[in-house]
């Protein structure tokens, strides 16, 4: 099967990537390996960290070939939760146990948490200083298109096959959240199972 | 500011317990529950105005990591950083003891008839709510025709060439500053 995309986070690929390595690594890494790399991940991914965790993971340590990779992160597609989190426990369990995931999942949050508390505490200093408005709202109107653009990238093989399920399942989840501002769990709790029975049907 | 508000234990709990629920409900990744926060922290509880909503979710992308991180800002705007802690734990604990539990043995299963019943099913939900998220964030930021103009050229770079996220938040920051918002 193939990856589901991922929102928001296309456009960070890092371009030319090395030729995958061919035969499965065996490699071990130590809770702290695994601590710095998840860390340094997390530091580099502006606008989404998955281009820059497949870098690290495939091309520079060799930790996991491309289909390693794939096959593990669309699994995490699958669970809830931000993707790349799952992604760091289930890379740190496979290599290190629960110890693992721990040091994985903590490289990954704890940086960019320090570093979001320090912004939240400049915001609640200066939020209100014209200047700063200005450019956030500038920020916030290029992050919406580029999650338009990911959607737009997202939707093309949806609308392009001759089925009409899926772009109605698109439609009607875009228009209950987006437009009625529904919500969530009641949205999905409706959505879901009609999505599964309608993709169980066409198998 | 909101930064500064007391908050009792009964915030905290409510920021705990909320995040924590959410969290399970987060498929195709955390920018896809952004609509929902809104609804919860905005419009039900009032802790943020619309503004300050999307200038969370500005500065949360303008910070490397996983673009979650914006449920750190929200708590941390209602309950300081013992809120911001909550929350992150919150919305962070549940999928990772999942992932931890479920991952595992998921991956047993890989290339089970279930697996592509689910991919197909769970795709066109990804997007539908991606596209909400957009959509959500482009209606709270103080919008104005350059905002409406950012937006959509930013969408139409951005589907034809691979943009990096940097440069196109400087070139809008730069032109939100230019005054005309």
């Amino acid at each position: 099967m193939t990856a589901a995309p991922i929102p928001g986070s296309s456009e960070a690929l890092p371009a030319n990537p090395l030729p995958p390595p061919a035969a499965p690594p065996q490699v071990r890494p130590s809770l702290s390996e695994l601590f710095i790399a998840f860390a340094t991940v997390s530091l580099s991914g502006f606008g989404g960290v998955l281009a820059w965790s497949r870098r690290m993971m495939v091309e520079e340590r060799r930790w996991l070939t491309a289909e390693q990779f794939n096959e593990t992160y669309a699994l995490c597609a699958f669970l809830p939760g931000g993707n790349i989190l799952n992604f760091s426990v289930i890379l740190g369990a496979r290599f290190r146990g629960a110890l693992g995931s721990i040091a994985a999942a903590v490289g990954l949050m704890g940086p960019p948490l320090l570093l979001v508390l320090g912004v939240a505490a400049l915001y609640a200093h200066y939020g209100e200083v014209a200047a700063l408005r200005h450019m956030l709202t500038g920020v916030a109107s290029a992050a919406a298109g580029l999650m338009l653009a990911t959607v737009a990238k997202m939707a093309r093989p949806l609308f392009r096959s001759r089925s009409v399920s899926g772009p109605l399942v698109a439609l009607g989840t875009f228009a209950s959240i987006g437009i009625l501002h529904w919500p969530l769990p009641l949205v999905l709790a409706v959505i879901v199972p009609v999505s599964i029975a309608v993709a169980w049907v066409r198998l | 500011m909101g930064a500064v508000m007391s908050a009792g234990g009964g915030t905290l709990g409510k920021l705990a317990g909320y995040f924590a629920l959410l969290s399970l409900f987060a498929i195709g990744g955390g920018n896809s529950a952004v609509p929902e926060m809104h609804r919860f922290a905005v419009d039900v509880e009032h802790w943020l105005s619309d503004r300050q909503f999307a200038d969370s979710f500005a500065l949360a992308q303008l910070t490397p990591g996983p673009s979650i991180i914006i449920v750190t800002l929200i708590g941390y705007h209602v309950a300081g950083v013992l809120g911001a802690l909550v929350t992150t734990l919150a919305m962070c604990g549940p999928p990772a003891l999942f992932a931890f539990f479920i991952g595992g043995a998921a991956e047993r299963f890989k290339g089970a008839v279930w697996h592509t019943v689910l991919s197909r099913a769970l795709v066109p939900v990804t997007i539908g709510l991606t596209a909400a998220s957009a959509t959500v964030v482009a209606s709270t930021a103080d919008y104005g025709w350059i905002g409406i103009a950012i937006t959509l050229g930013t969408a139409l770079t951005a589907y034809y060439v691979r943009v990096h996220p940097l440069w196109a938040f400087a070139v809008a920051a730069l032109l939100g500053l230019s005054g005309l918002m």
